[in-house]
C-alpha cells in the first residue's frame, strides 16, 4: 500500500522527453507579446512521471478493484470492450469541423444512439448535446421556459420533491426559475395534496426522479402529471435512475413530457473519477423543436447532416457536439446488450437490490419497508442512538474491509442514510461477503469504528482545516 | 446476455433465497398502464467480435483524410503515449467522484497537481478542477462577473469563438446580462471608442479564432480602469510561449484542455479550465481540492469549499455543475508533467513555426492573400479566388486534404475565407502537399467555373 | 445565557441597540448547533437589509445557512475580524463575534420590527423547546 507521495512540483528536476523534435528557429511572433520566462512547469524525466501516476493510481478505489454499491450513482462494470471502440482511428483522429461528408460514420453514432435513446424511453426526438445530466438539466428547463414562452405565458416556478438530487433545483436557479419543494408523502413517493397546493398558473414545470432515490417507483406519477397538465406545467423527469426500467416501462408512458438520460451511470461509460460524463436529452414532438441545435438529422438517401435550421431552440450547450467519446462507449454497450439485453440489465438490478437488500435488513432497517427497484435506502438512525455508530462511521468501517461505501446522507428526508445500488453486475458472491463485512462492521466497537479507517494512506481528513486554510495548488 | 454474472439458474435460487418465485413480482409497484407491453424494437445483443464488426463499420463509413488544417478551437497535436497508458489505469478510469477521500487520494491529488498546473499556466491565483468546456467555462466565468460587480453589460471581442458566443448566449439568455460587441479592425479588437458605464467584464479570446493576437495588456488595463473585469479565454499551448493572462491583466481565465493531452474526437470529451484571483476562488463553481492533514499529520486532500455546490446549496449553489470532466483533466496534467514547461515551450514555438513557413509558401499561389495582418500565434485567416467549402470539398474527393476550415462553418458571410492552422505536427513536406493540393483545387476549380 | 437586553429571532439571530445603530450576531446556542463555521459571507457597508430577509450566510465544511436580518437598516460595519478567522465568533459570539453593525431607521417601522422579536426569557424557553420553528 502506497502511502506518502510527492507532488509533481517536489519530485527532483529532471529532463524531459522531447516529444517536438528538434529545437525550432525565431518563431517571428512580436517580443511584447511574449513570456517574459519558461513556464514554471515541474521538469520531469518520463519515467518519474509515469512511477508518480501510477502510484497514485494506487491510493484509488474503483469498479475495477472494489465493490461500489454507491446508490443513485449506477457503478456497473465498465466494459474494456467500450474503450477499444472509442480508441478507433475514425473517432480518435475525427476533427469536429471537418465537412459532414467526411464524418458520416461519427454522425450515424450519434444517430444510431439516439434512435436508442428514443425507442427506450418512448419519446420523438433526442439530443446528446449534453455533456453531463446536470447540463442535460439545465438545457431541459431552458425549453420549459421556451415552450411557455411560445405559448405567451412567463412562468417563474419550478417544482422539485424533497428526494432530488442537488442538481434540480440547483439547475432550476441557474435557469433562472424559483424552487418550491413539494414535500413527500408517508410512503416516500410524492404527496397529491402536497402538489396541489404548490400548484399555481406560475409553475413551469414538476422535476421528478422516477424510480425516486428512495429506490422506489413513483406510482402516483401519472396523477401528479394530469394534475401538472391541467394546472398548464409540464413534467420533466430525472432518469438517472433508468437503469431500473429499461424494457419495463418508458418515461413517455408515465406522464413525463421530457427527460435525461446520463449515460455514465445506465450505459456502462466509465465515471473517470468524476468525468467524463455524458447526457441526453429525450423529449415529445410537442417540445422537439426547443432541443439543443444543430441535431443530427438523415434525409432520404441515408446521409446524415447537422440541421442547424431550428429557430426555436435553447441554443448551444457544449461548443461542438457533445461528448462524443462517451456516447460511443454508450453505444457499444447498447449493441453489445441488445434491446433484450437491456431489459434483462433492469430485471437484474432490481432482483440484484432486493437480494442485497434482503441481506442487510437483517442489519439495519430500510428507511422504507417492502421491495424496492434498482437501490434501497438504509437508516443507521437507531444504531447511533443506541451505540453512537453513524453513517458516516459504518461508510469508513466498510473502506477498512475492502469495500467502496455507500452514499451516505442521501436523499436528505431520512435520517443516517446509506443508499445502496449493487447494479446487475455484481454476483451473487460479491454481494453475501459485503453483507458479511457490513455486519462486522455494525458490530464493531463504536470507538474503533470512530477513528476508521486505518488500513488507507490516509485517515479521517481535517476538512474543516481544508476550509480554513484554503491551501488549494501548490506554490514554490 | 451481456455482462450478467448469474446463470438462469442461479437468479432463480437468488429469487427463492428471500420467498419471490418470479422477477414480475419485483416490478409489482409498477401500474399495469405503465408496462410496456412489448420487447423493445431494438436489435438482438452481440457477441464481442460481432459488435465490434457492428461499431467498426458504421465508423468506416468515415472519409478520413491523410493530412488535416483544421483548427478552430480543436487541435491536432501529438499525444506522448504514456498518457494513454496512465489514463487507462482502471483505478483512475473507473473510480467515481472522490467523495470518500481517504478511498480517493489519487484522483485528489491529480486535481490538486491540475489546479496548480492551470494556475502555472495562466499565472493567476486559484483554478478549479475542470468544466465541461471552454464554452461553458466561459459562460460561468461571465455569470461569476455578472454576480460580483452587479452590473449587466458585458463586451465580446470579435475574435471569440462564435461556438463559444453561442454557449454563452445559451447560458445567459434569461439572466440579466446584456452582450455587447466590440467593433473589429484587422481582425482584433477595436475599444478606442467604448463607453464602460455599468460594464461587469469584458471576454476576449487570445490568440482570437482567426488567429490573432489581442491588444490584450491595454483593454485589461482600459477595462481595470472603468471597473470592469477582463475574462481571458486562452489556448493552453500558447501559454508555453505568450505572456500569460495573470500577468497582462486579467481577471479570470478559461479555455480548453483538448490541446495537451486529449484526443479530436469529434469535438469530445474536452474539458475547460477557469483559473481566478485571490478575491474570486469563492465564486468560483465547480469542485475544488484543497490540502489537509488526518489524525495522524499525515498529508491528504478533500473536496473543500463545498458549501457552494449543487449537492449542499441546491438552488442557491454558484451553479449546478455536478461532474467534472476528471479523466480528461488528468490526461492534461499527465501531458503537461511529460513535456514540462521547456517542452511546452518549444511545442508552442513548433506551432508558431510551420505556421509562418505554411502562410509563406500559401501566399505564394497566386489569389491566395492574408486577410489580417495582426501578429498571429498558429492560425491565420487566407481569402481564396473561390468559394472556400466549394475548395474543401474538391481537396476532400481528389487529394484527401483538409486545408482549414471555412469561415462559412462559423456562420460568417464571407464565403471565400478559410482558417489554416499549422501545429507542430505538420512537416514541411505536409506542408508542400497542402500547397500543392490547394494549387491543383484552385485550377480545377477555375476552369470548371467559379464558385 | 444570552444577555437581557437583546432580541431575537426564530432562526438564532440576535439584535442589539446602541441609539440609532444595532448590531446583529449569532446565538451561541446556533453556534453549538452549527459547529465549525469555516466562512462569513457578510455584505460590504452600504447595503441595505430588510427585516426577515437573508443578509449573508454562515459556511461549515458541509453546509451552509442563511444569515437573517432581525430588522431592516443599511450596513454600515462589518466585523472584519471575525470574517478574516471565523471560528473565532464562537468565543464571544453576543460581545466581540457581532457580525454586522447597521444604521436603522429609529421610527415606528423599527419598533413594529423589534415587537416581532422574542426577548431573552422568550429566547431561552424558545431553546429549551428545542429551538425549530
Amino acid at each position: 500500500m502506497i502511502h506518502e507521495e510527492p507532488l509533481l512540483f517536489e519530485l527532483s528536476h529532471g529532463q524531459a522527453e522531447d516529444y517536438v523534435g528538434g529545437v525550432p528557429a525565431e518563431q517571428g511572433i512580436p517580443a511584447e507579446f511574449i513570456r517574459g520566462e519558461v513556464p514554471p512547469l515541474p521538469e520531469l524525466s518520463e519515467l518519474d512521471v509515469v512511477r508518480h501516476f501510477n502510484r497514485l493510481s494506487k491510493k484509488n478505489a474503483g469498479v475495477d478493484t472494489h465493490f461500489y454499491p454507491l446508490g443513485s450513482c449506477t457503478m456497473k462494470y465498465n466494459p474494456r470492450f467500450n474503450e477499444d471502440m472509442a480508441a478507433l482511428p475514425e473517432v480518435v483522429q475525427a476533427h469536429p469541423l471537418w465537412d459532414e461528408s467526411m464524418t458520416q460514420g461519427c454522425m450515424e453514432i450519434v444517430w444510431e444512439t439516439a434512435r436508442w435513446l428514443a425507442e427506450i424511453s418512448g419519446f420523438a426526438r433526442v439530443s446528446l448535446q449534453p455533456a453531463a445530466g446536470a447540463q442535460s438539466e439545465l438545457g431541459a428547463l431552458m425549453m420549459v421556459r421556451g415552450w411557455h414562452e411560445s405559448r405567451g405565458r412567463k412562468r417563474g416556478k419550478v417544482l422539485v420533491t424533497d428526494t432530488s438530487h442537488g442538481t434540480n433545483p440547483a439547475s432550476a436557479a441557474l435557469c433562472g426559475f424559483t424552487v418550491e419543494t413539494v414535500a413527500s408523502g408517508p410512503d416516500g413517493c410524492i404527496d397529491l395534496k402536497n402538489l396541489q397546493a404548490a400548484l399555481s398558473d406560475d409553475v413551469a414545470a414538476l422535476m421528478v426522479t422516477n424510480p425516486n432515490t428512495l429506490g422506489l417507483f413513483e406510482g402516483r406519477m401519472q396523477e401528479a402529471a394530469q394534475m401538472v397538465h391541467e394546472a398548464g406545467g409540464l413534467v420533466y423527469l430525472d432518469g438517472a435512475n433508468m437503469n431500473a426500467l429499461m424494457g419495463m416501462a418508458r418515461p413517455s408512458s408515465l406522464g413525463a413530457d421530457l427527460m435525461h438520460f446520463n449515460l455514465h451511470k445506465t450505459f456502462s461509460t466509465p465515471h473517470g473519477g468524476g468525468g467524463p460524463g455524458a447526457g441526453a436529452i429525450a423529449c415529445t414532438a410537442d417540445l422537439e423543436p426547443f432541443l439543443p441545435a444543430p441535431l443530427v438529422a438523415r434525409d432520404a438517401f441515408g446521409h446524415f447532416h447537422f440541421d442547424h435550421n431550428r429557430p426555436k431552440s435553447i441554443g448551444k450547450l457544449t461548443a461542438f457536439h457533445g461528448n462524443f467519446g462517451v456516447i460511443v462507449r454508450a453505444l457499444s454497450y447498447m449493441v453489445r446488450c441488445g434491446g433484450g439485453g437491456l431489459r434483462e440489465v433492469s430485471e437484474t438490478a432490481v432482483i440484484n437490490a432486493n437480494f442485497l437488500r434482503n441481506l442487510l435488513e437483517k442489519i439495519l432497517p430500510t428507511a422504507y419497508s417492502g421491495a424496492c427497484l434498482h437501490e434501497f435506502v438504509l437508516t443507521a438512525k437507531s444504531l447511533k442512538q443506541s451505540k453512537g455508530i453513524t453513517a458516516l462511521d459504518i461508510a469508513k468501517g466498510l473502506l477498512d474491509k475492502g469495500y467502496y461505501a455507500p452514499t451516505i446522507y442521501f436523499p436528505l428526508i431520512v435520517e443516517e442514510a446509506l443508499m445502496v445500488e449493487p447494479t446487475e453486475t455484481e454476483s451473487r458472491g460479491t454481494m453475501e461477503a459485503f453483507a458479511k463485512a457490513f455486519a462486522e462492521v455494525c458490530a464493531m466497537d463504536p470507538e474503533a469504528l470512530h477513528s476508521a479507517p486505518n488500513t488507507m494512506p490516509v485517515g479521517r481528513l481535517d476538512e474543516v482545516k481544508a476550509a480554513r486554510d484554503m491551501n488549494l495548488r501548490w506554490k514554490a | 446476455m451481456a455482462y450478467i454474472p448469474h446463470t438462469p439458474e442461479d437468479t432463480c435460487a437468488m429469487l427463492k433465497s428471500f420467498g419471490v418465485q418470479q422477477t414480475e413480482s419485483l416490478f409489482s409497484t409498477l401500474p399495469d398502464s405503465v408496462r410496456l407491453e412489448r420487447y423493445l424494437d431494438l436489435p438482438a445483443g452481440l457477441s464481442e467480435p460481432e459488435a465490434e464488426r457492428t461499431i467498426r463499420g458504421i465508423l468506416a463509413k468515415n472519409q478520413m483524410p491523410r493530412l488535416s488544417f483544421a483548427g478552430g478551437g480543436a487541435y491536432e497535436h501529438y499525444i506522448p503515449s504514456a498518457v494513454k497508458s496512465i489514463i487507462s489505469r482502471g483505478e483512475f478510469l473507473t473510480a467515481y467522484t472522490p467523495y470518500q477521500a481517504e478511498a480517493s487520494q489519487g484522483s485528489l491529488q491529480a486535481f490538486y497537481e491540475f489546479q496548480t498546473v492551470v494556475c502555472q499556466l495562466t499565472g493567476l491565483d486559484y483554478a478549479n478542477a475542470s468544466l465541461y468546456d471552454a464554452g461553458s467555462a466561459l459562460a460561468e466565468a461571465v455569470l461569476m462577473a455578472w454576480r460580483v460587480t452587479n452590473h449587466p453589460r458585458v463586451f465580446v471581442a470579435p475574435g471569440l469563438n462564435p461556438l463559444y458566443r453561442r454557449v454563452l448566449e445559451t447560458y445567459t439568455s434569461h439572466a440579466g446580462v446584456l452582450l455587447e460587441n466590440l467593433p473589429e479592425r484587422d481582425g482584433i479588437a477595436d475599444f478606442s471608442r467604448v463607453n464602460w458605464e455599468n460594464t461587469a467584464a469584458v471576454v476576449v479570446q487570445h490568440p482570437n479564432y482567426l488567429g490573432c493576437l489581442e491588444q490584450v495588456e491595454e483593454l485589461a488595463a482600459r477595462a481595470k480602469s472603468h471597473g470592469a473585469m477582463t475574462i481571458a479565454v486562452v489556448n493552453p499551448v500558447s501559454l508555453g510561449l505568450l505572456k500569460p493572462p495573470g500577468d497582462w491583466g486579467a481577471d479570470i481565465a478559461v479555455g480548453d484542455c483538448q490541446p495537451l493531452g486529449l484526443p479530436l474526437s469529434f469535438g469530445g470529451p474536452y474539458a475547460g479550465f477557469m483559473a481566478v484571483r485571490a478575491e474570486l476562488v469563492r465564486k468560483m463553481p465547480g469542485r475544488i481540492v484543497g490540502v489537509t492533514v488526518d489524525k495522524k499529520g499525515r498529508r491528504g486532500f478533500v473536496l473543500t469549499l463545498q458549501a457552494r455546490e449543487q449537492h449542499i446549496r441546491r438552488e442557491k449553489a454558484s451553479s449546478n455543475i455536478c461532474s467534472n470532466q476528471a479523466l480528461c483533466a488528468l490526461a492534461f496534467t499527465v501531458c503537461v508533467a511529460l513535456r514540462g514547461g521547456r517542452g511546452l515551450r518549444d511545442m508552442a514555438s513548433a506551432c508558431a513555426v510551420r505556421a509562418r513557413k505554411a502562410l509563406e509558401r500559401l501566399l505564394r499561389i497566386p489569389g491566395v492573400k492574408r486577410v489580417h495582418n495582426a501578429p498571429f500565434f498558429h492560425e491565420f485567416v487566407l481569402e481564396l479566388p473561390f468559394n472556400a467549402s466549394a475548395i474543401c470539398s474538391d481537396m476532400a474527393r481528389h487529394d484527401r486534404i483538409v486545408p482549414g476550415v471555412p469561415l462559412s462553418r462559423f456562420g460568417s458571410a464571407r464565403e471565400r475565407e478559410l482558417i489554416v492552422c499549422a501545429t507542430e505536427t505538420k512537416s514541411l513536406h505536409d506542408i508542400d502537399e497542402l500547397v500543392r493540393g490547394l494549387a491543383g483545387s484552385l485550377g480545377r476549380l477555375k476552369t470548371g467555373g467559379a464558385k | 445565557m444570552a444577555p437581557a437586553n437583546l432580541k431575537f429571532t426564530q432562526t438564532h439571530e440576535w439584535v442589539g441597540l446602541d441609539g440609532s445603530t444595532a448590531r446583529f450576531g449569532l446565538t451561541d446556542f446556533a453556534i453549538k448547533q452549527i459547529k465549525d463555521i469555516v466562512y462569513l459571507d457578510l455584505p460590504p457597508a452600504g447595503t441595505a437589509i430588510k427585516a426577515g430577509t437573508p443578509f449573508g450566510a454562515v459556511e461549515t465544511v458541509k453546509a451552509a445557512f442563511d444569515l437573517n436580518a432581525p430588522i431592516s437598516g443599511k450596513v454600515v460595519a462589518v466585523n472584519t475580524a471575525a470574517v478574516a478567522a471565523a471560528d473565532s465568533v464562537a468565543k464571544d459570539p453576543f460581545g466581540s463575534g457581532w457580525l454586522v453593525e447597521v444604521e436603522i431607521a429609529g421610527d415606528s417601522m423599527t419598533g413594529t420590527e423589534l415587537s416581532a422579536l422574542m426577548d431573552a426569557a422568550a429566547y431561552a424557553s424558545f431553546c429549551a423547546k428545542g429551538g425549530h420553528h
